[in-house]
């Protein structure tokens, strides 16, 4: 055999890739570090966060009770802006999801391989996202106890819903997106799950865990199936991320109205959701690193990467708004030449320039690698990001109702007391469901980085032990 | 003897490295056993070739999945809005592919990605509350962690325990111990 063996040469430092798991961790370490964060006492930060988390989250509850018995007047919504927070914090929520299912699928389809270090805890965000979005639509419809007609059960009167509404179109993409998501995450934590069981020391825990991990053995005829379903869900949810933002986007676009009603909201929709979650991704991680000791596992390349990713989805984001403006332009609409005059110099002035800073300006510091290295600043940037994509949000929907064809349907908006009570409780929900998943189950996917180490490769020469086998 | 024999599982050999491992692997393949399988932390690269295991079946369940969500949405669509209850909506037709496409492709999704998960469950025979292979301490205490075991079923046709072990020591298993059914 040893004819055979070619013996590579390095390439020159400049030109290799940095390890994806630095100090040359082994197998064990990487179960042993990931698994403390679950197994260890639960540390100060963790109540720190969770404790005002769950108020806020017990907040949301006193919210929607209040809403639910009182009417969708407790908002700010009236004629003519109908659609107000509500509106703008669902498909805020819905995007910053939307990384999470980037990250899982797409980088998984294109063999990005760092994706395993962030992809546990990405694809959480995207479901604690997605529920918190959920809320608002279910909510706005004002007689909560009549959301079951938006599914096609069989009512009193006998009328189906009508397919043709992209209304319509949302439930299915959004509700096809929350389960998916949801098997995409489970399937992915089984053999992980497995790694807590056999470490479990409580009977409660060796219970709950084995009986979470379904009897996983790690048999490589299960393995092989299993990646197969793992492949296939990729290739799935690929397609069903990009379709549910612009989906999304329709609800908008398919309408009349001058500022939504034009054909660049489906691409321009994505790319902003993915840009929002990178955002947030980063925004957690980089504490998360920190308080639980993984800078080895989710290191500075990953830091860096994701800097990137919203470096480049910020600049098809700023694209799409210059298009956007261009096009109001060209269209020769008078009405349509109103609303983006009315974005930069009317009475929200002040939320299109923020947008406009936070959006377009500030993910162009990522083209410097000072600043994709220094966390403080990049942390800062990734909470510029979503505040910037929240504005994104206010323009469209906000800025566009306020003022349409006839001035004598304009008006004015201002979110009430609930509103914005309310979105704060959807970050106690959110953040609530994140700290327990820290605590609960592993936030790396442990399987998946013992796949990436070298001494995974049989072929490489750290996979090939002196005890090994025929040569 | 025969008491204990029906008592076995089978023999469980320990690797360090995934080279080792998939090596042990490849000459178990050759000899033609066929009750056999490979435990690892994570699936490693080469090893269903090592095994000689073919494709997965499991997109056949997602394609199947995929064909019935795909006619499910437009069936459903076709039928409530255009037969039992048809509603005019901006004088378009009242059955249009078009408008039913979204919610079918969501539909095709969704059972898509279920075919997928339940036919994976399904070929695994998953989920099963119990293993003999979990009984073992030194399985489950390597298994999900940092070690890799090649375990020989009794059930198989050409099981001998002394030609196992010896063929598996030869392969540079460090620890070879029989496990109880």
């Amino acid at each position: 055999m040893s004819e055979h063996v070619i013996h590579p040469v390095a390439p020159p430092a400049e030109l290799q890739r940095l390890p994806l798991v630095t100090n040359n961790r082994s197998f064990g370490w990487i179960s042993d570090r990931v698994a403390a964060i679950v197994e260890g006492k639960t540390p100060w930060w963790w109540w720190v966060a969770f404790v005002p988390s769950a108020l806020a989250a017990g907040w949301l509850l006193v919210m929607l009770a209040y809403q639910i018995s009182t009417g969708v007047g407790v908002w700010g919504n009236s004629h003519p802006v109908m659609w107000g927070w509500d509106i703008i914090n669902f498909v805020w929520w819905i995007g910053i999801g939307h990384a999470g299912t980037l990250i899982s699928a797409i980088l998984f389809l294109l063999r990005q391989r760092w994706r395993t270090a962030v992809n546990r805890a990405a694809e959480a965000m995207t479901i604690f996202a997605v529920m918190c979005a959920g809320i608002y639509p279910a909510l706005h419809v004002g007689r909560v106890w009549f959301d079951w007609w938006l599914f096609p059960i069989p009512t009193s009167n006998a009328i189906w819903p009508q397919f043709r509404s992209p209304l319509m179109w949302d439930v299915f993409a959004v509700s096809t997106y929350f389960t998916v998501s949801l098997m995409f995450w489970y399937v992915g934590l089984i053999p992980d799950l497995a790694v807590m069981r056999d470490r479990a020391r409580t009977r409660i825990r060796q219970f709950l865990y084995g009986l979470f991990s379904l009897g996983w053995t790690g048999s490589n005829r299960h393995w092989s199936n299993y990646e197969k379903a793992y492949l296939i869900l990729a290739g799935l949810s690929t397609p069903l991320v990009l379709s549910v933002h612009s989906i999304v986007s329709l609800d908008f676009a398919v309408s009349q109205l001058p500022g939504w009603h034009t054909t660049i909201f489906p691409p321009y929709f994505v790319a902003g959701a993915i840009f929002s979650g990178f955002g947030m991704v980063l925004t957690l991680l980089i504490p998360l690193r920190k308080l639980c000791g993984l800078e080895d596992v989710i290191t500075m390349r990953h830091i860096d990467v994701m800097c990137k990713v919203t470096l480049a989805t910020g600049s098809i984001v700023g694209y799409a708004y210059g298009m956007e403006v261009f096009i109001a332009w060209y269209s020769g609409s008078p009405y349509e030449r109103y609303a983006f005059i009315n974005r930069a110099m009317g009475p929200f002035a002040w939320g299109y320039w923020t947008m406009i800073i936070c959006n377009v300006v500030v993910p162009q510091l990522f083209w410097f690698k000072r600043i994709r290295h220094h966390l403080l600043i990049v942390w800062i940037l990734s909470i510029l990001v979503n505040v910037g994509m929240w504005f994104e949000r206010f323009v469209i929907i906000v800025i566009s109702l306020h003022r349409d064809f006839l001035p004598s349907n304009w008006g004015y908006y201002l979110p009430t007391w609930v509103d914005i009570t309310t979105f704060l409780g959807t970050f106690g929900l959110f953040f609530t469901l994140f700290l327990l998943f820290l605590r609960f189950l592993p936030m790396i996917a442990i399987s998946e980085v013992k796949g990436v180490i070298p001494q995974a490769d049989p072929h490489h020469p750290l996979g090939d032990g002196s005890k090994g086998g025929a040569h | 003897m025969n008491h204990s024999r029906t008592q076995t599982y089978g023999l469980v050999a320990e690797f360090a490295t995934t080279a080792a491992v998939l090596h042990a692997a490849e000459k178990v393949r050759d000899r033609g056993f066929t009750h056999w399988d490979v435990f690892t932390p994570f699936p490693v690269h080469g090893m269903d070739r090592a095994m000689g295991l073919r494709n997965s079946r499991v997109g056949w369940f997602a394609f199947l999945g995929g064909v019935t969500g795909y006619l499910t949405g437009m069936l459903m669509i076709w039928w409530m809005n255009a037969v039992d209850y048809p509603i005019i909506v901006g004088g378009k037709p009242m059955f249009s592919p078009f408008a039913a496409f979204p919610p079918s492709y969501e539909l095709t999704i969704l059972f898509g990605a279920f075919g997928a998960v339940l036919g994976m469950f399904f070929l695994n025979r998953l989920p099963r509350l119990h293993h003999p292979l979990l009984k073992n301490r030194r399985f489950t205490g390597g298994v999900t962690h940092d070690k890799f075991y090649l375990v020989i079923e009794r059930d198989d046709p050409k099981y001998s325990e002394a030609e196992i072990r010896k063929l598996l020591e030869e392969s540079g298993s460090a620890h070879i111990e029989r496990v109880e059914a």
